[in-house]
Parts: structure tokens; C-alpha cells; sequence
């Protein structure tokens, strides 16, 4: 069982949570590119070592967090990173 | 532009000289005499034509193809394991083509067809097994989705139908169609050319065709960077960049042309060459039971519920499920997935409740937004991928390399895959085959 440190719940469960993906900041939808967008939309890092990435604790607080998780091995770097900027989108 | 040697890809394919041609007549002949290894690893040497990264079913095909097809040999095949140690041996097997889109069943039909002959091809029992394949129905939606495919099969020529309750009961005789379940079945979509086959038999038949036709296999050679000349991003790489080879954990190798057939590793491939995919990756888990008298005449998926499952020739049932919802590189089991997928097997099948399970096990799948597989030429001259194949890769495998080889030989992407090209990302052009192509949604 991996435990996902909630910055307002504590440590949860994955299976509380959903990972909403790698953290990027969205380009403003009305200055940029379709190709622009679509590589935001689509396009991932996906290393096998430390990834910034947006969590959403479903069963929990309902919030969105960001923080920084080693896909190779599972492990989170704590303390998390705080909130999401929720005005931006979840990603 | 790729350099490589052309020849008319109609004319029969190459066989090539094998050690030992396996035949009823050879086993008289040679009595209690060892046979020769299948083929034997040579020194590598530090140019080629074509590299591939990734000495799996993927890899293999495409070199074999390009060999037999093409005639092209000067081929060095690396992966950094041993063949086969990737997904190649870890799926469950399943080779379908009922798929939803025209172009996702007329792609994995080519592919079930070249399975079909394969044992003849590479002269070896790949025990190709088809006995049907049942997709169930628990809901009118998915009922309709049957129906659906079913039609946009039988339009393509491909032997697909919707039966109900009791013909699904007299050709599974095990399987609980009554109501009483949480997700009762309605129906079910029946494939007879669906089936199963022995993937290590596969793997092996490619890797010794490939070698009998001069093809070289290196394994415990790890591809560590790719070297791009030319390109926009940084150290040249990148796109609008030439690949002009290969550094591993055993050297240096130049190569004009580099294949990235590699899964569970295919984005960290492509960041060496500069390019970033649309892939995520994330573990699949599977199992298998002891060994039980044979009672599973088909194999049987149902999407609901997230399982599929087929019993082989020995006797064991063969579990596979839905991809780990985390996107990950750790390949552990859980006990999480063991439990729900035992319930979900006792529904299909309450008979099962004694039966253990031996072993479970994970691979690791790359997942694209759309459900299918990313092949063909890049923005990266000489830089080809066949990635992407989230978790049916196996299944595609004879017709991914055979068309890859066409497409990296003649320097024209061939219909079947130019649907699956990494641009449609960028041009927003999604295949759109999630219905049909996994069991996790």
C-alpha cells in the first residue's frame, strides 16, 4: 500500500486519491497555438525518477495538491509542495 | 535521409539457414543427438544499419521482417535485459481482432492472420490455439457497443457476432448467466478467430528466423543515449535532428537508423533522441491457478468488470486486468488487485471458489490518451517508434513489424499504419479505440 501525503489530510491510501497527472502550468487557451495546446493537453515527461504531479484527494479533503513522487520506486518527497493553483486549472 | 538498401517487397520471403530445420523427419533422424542452439550472440560491432532497441516480440518482428521482406540483415537488435523479459513474456497471451474502428480491425485482422501461418513461417509450433474469444455484455451500453463492433467487424470481413445468454452458456458451460449476479450478462460479443498463443514460442521463432537470415542479437546491452545531429533542442537533438547511433553499456554503435521498440521504457528512449511522447506508464498485473482439468473451451473478457481470462493448454487459468490506475515504474504486486480479482472471477464463474492462485506478476504498459500504439517515422530522421502499446501489444506484434520494416525500408508509411503516426497528436486526429482496446474503462 503507497501512502500519499495529503498536505491537509495526512498521509491517505492511493486509493483514496486520484493522480490528475504531471504538474504543468496551462498556456493561456486564448494566445496560444492548436499544436501548442495539444502538447500541453497531450504530451507527458513520464521519467522513471522524480516527476512534479498533481494529486486530487477524492475520498479526503476534495482539494488538489502538488508534490513530487520518484515513479521509479514509489517514494514522495516530503514535506508535499502545498495547494495546487486551483485558478489555473487542475494541471 | 535513411540509406538503406531496397528490394520489391512481393517477391517471396527469404528463409533463412537455420542450425537445425525442426520436422517430424529431423526428430527420426537425429535420435538422442542434442540439437544446435537456436542462434549464438556474436561480438558487437560498432556500426550497423539498423539498430533496434528492444529485443521483445516488437523488436524481433521488425528485424525479422526486415530481413525476410526486405533484405536487409546489417540489423543489430539490443535490449538490456534478455529476449523477451518484457512484456513479450508477460502478457496473457490473447490474439483478437474484433476491435471498433475500421482502421484498429483491419491493423490487428492483418495481424491474426500472419499468426495464423507463423509456425509454418518460422518453422516452429508457436501452438497457436484458436478457440474464440467472448467479450461480455453486463448493461444495454455495453450490449450496444457489442453490437456495434460486431458490424464494423463483419463490414471489414472479419467473423465477429452478438449471442445471448444461452449460446453463451453452451459454448462456456461454466459461466453464471443467470441474474442472480451483481453484473448479470446480457450477451456477449463472440470472436471465433480469437484465441491464444505461446508468446516465448513467438519471441523464440522470431529471434532464431532473425538470426538464420544474419541478424544480430545483443543481450545485456543497455542503450544508455542516442546520438542526434542537426536537431532544434539542445546538444542537437530533438526535431529537424539526423540519428546518427547509439551509445550502450557496451560501446559505441553507429547507425543511421535507430528503432525504438522498447514498452515500459519507451518515453525515456525518446528523450534520448530529443522527443517527448504522449505516453504514460503504468503497471499491469496479472495470475495464474494451479492446474485444473481443461473446462474453459474460450477465452472470456469482460470489460465491466475489469478481468480476462483463458486456461492453457497445461491447464492453469491465465488472469489478466485493468492497468494500475497509478502511473508507475514499480513493477510490485499488490494484494489489492488479487482480492478484487477474485471476486470478480467468482462472479463469472462462481464454480471457481477452490481453486488458489500460484503466482501474480506485472508488466508494464504505455498508456497513449487515445488507446493506441504510436509507430512509424518521427521528426527525428532515422528515429522510428513502435511504442505506445498500452496493453495489447502482443496481439499486434507480427503486423506492427512487419509494416514498421516496410515503413523504415521503403521510406513510405503503409496505410495500416498511417493512422497510428505520432503527429496526429499534434494534429488532433485521435483514433478513438477505447471501446474496444482494454478492459480498464
Amino acid at each position: 500500500m503507497l501512502l500519499v501525503p495529503c498536505p491537509h489530510c495526512g498521509p491517505r491510501n492511493t486509493a483514496d486519491l486520484t493522480l490528475v497527472g504531471e504538474s504543468e502550468s496551462r498556456p493561456d487557451p486564448s494566445a496560444t497555438t492548436p499544436q501548442e495546446w495539444r502538447s500541453y493537453l497531450y504530451l507527458e515527461h513520464n521519467p522513471a525518477g522524480w516527476t512534479r504531479e498533481t494529486w486530487y484527494c477524492r475520498l479526503g479533503c476534495g482539494r488538489f495538491f502538488v508534490t513530487e513522487r520518484h515513479r521509479g520506486q514509489n517514494r514522495f518527497r516530503h514535506p508535499p509542495l502545498g495547494p495546487a493553483d486551483e485558478s489555473a486549472g487542475p494541471r | 535521409m535513411v540509406q538503406v538498401p531496397r528490394s520489391n517487397p512481393r517477391r517471396r520471403p527469404r528463409r533463412g539457414r537455420y542450425p537445425a530445420r525442426y520436422s517430424a523427419a529431423a526428430l527420426l533422424r537425429r535420435g538422442k543427438a542434442p540439437w544446435p542452439p537456436i542462434w549464438r550472440s556474436t561480438e558487437l560491432r560498432d556500426t550497423y544499419d539498423i539498430v533496434v532497441v528492444g529485443g521483445g516480440v516488437h523488436g524481433l518482428a521488425t528485424a525479422y521482417y526486415l530481413a525476410s521482406n526486405w533484405g536487409i540483415t546489417n540489423v543489430a537488435v539490443l535490449d538490456k535485459g534478455y529476449l523477451g523479459g518484457g512484456g513479450s513474456g508477460r502478457n496473457t497471451a490473447i490474439v483478437r481482432s474484433n476491435y471498433l474502428t475500421p482502421d484498429g480491425v483491419a491493423f490487428y485482422d492483418r495481424s491474426v492472420r500472419l499468426y495464423e501461418r507463423l509456425a509454418v513461417d518460422l518453422n516452429l509450433n508457436v501452438m497457436f490455439s484458436r478457440r474464440g474469444h467472448l467479450t461480455l455484455a453486463h448493461s444495454d451500453g455495453a450490449l450496444r457497443t457489442m453490437r456495434w463492433r460486431a458490424e464494423v467487424n463483419k463490414h471489414q470481413g472479419v467473423d465477429s457476432e452478438v449471442i445471448g445468454p444461452a449460446e453463451i452458456k453452451r459454448l462456456v458451460p461454466a459461466l453464471d448467466v443467470s441474474e442472480a449476479p451483481r453484473h448479470p450478462i446480457l450477451g456477449a460479443l463472440h470472436h471465433p478467430p480469437g484465441g491464444i498463443i505461446r508468446h516465448d514460442a513467438v519471441v523464440w521463432g522470431y529471434a532464431r528466423a532473425a538470426a538464420a537470415l544474419g541478424v544480430e542479437m545483443h543481450q545485456n546491452t543497455e542503450v544508455l543515449d542516442i546520438d542526434v545531429a542537426g536537431g532544434s533542442g539542445p546538444d542537437g537533438k530533438g526535431p529537424g535532428g539526423q540519428v546518427t547511433g547509439v551509445r550502450t553499456s557496451r560501446g559505441e554503435v553507429s547507425a543511421p537508423v535507430v528503432v525504438n521498440c522498447t514498452a515500459g521504457w519507451a518515453s525515456l528512449i525518446a528523450a534520448m533522441a530529443g522527443l517527448r511522447l504522449p505516453i504514460s506508464t503504468h503497471p499491469l498485473q496479472a495470475a495464474v491457478t494451479e492446474p485444473v482439468k481443461m473446462f474453459l473451451p474460450a477465452v472470456v473478457v469482460s470489460g465491466s468488470l475489469h478481468v480476462y481470462v483463458s486456461q492453457t493448454d497445461r491447464g492453469e487459468l491465465v488472469f489478466g486486468a485493468a492497468v494500475d490506475p497509478l502511473a508507475t515504474y514499480d513493477t510490485g504486486g499488490s494484494l489489492a488487485f488479487a482480492e478484487e480479482l477474485a471476486g470478480h472471477v467468482l462472479q463469472l464463474m462462481p464454480g471457481l471458489g477452490r481453486m488458489r492462485l500460484l503466482r501474480q506478476w506485472s508488466g508494464l504498459c504505455d498508456m497513449t490518451p487515445d488507446y493506441s500504439p504510436i509507430i512509424g517515422a518521427t521528426d527525428v530522421a532515422g528515429f522510428f517508434c513502435d511504442v505506445g502499446w498500452g496493453t495489447y501489444g502482443f496481439k499486434a506484434a507480427p503486423v506492427a513489424g512487419e509494416q514498421l520494416a516496410a515503413c523504415i525500408a521503403s521510406g513510405e508509411t503503409p496505410d495500416l499504419i498511417e493512422p497510428f503516426a505520432l503527429n496526429r497528436f499534434a494534429e488532433g486526429r485521435l483514433v478513438g479505440e477505447k471501446g474496444a482496446a482494454a478492459v480498464g474503462h
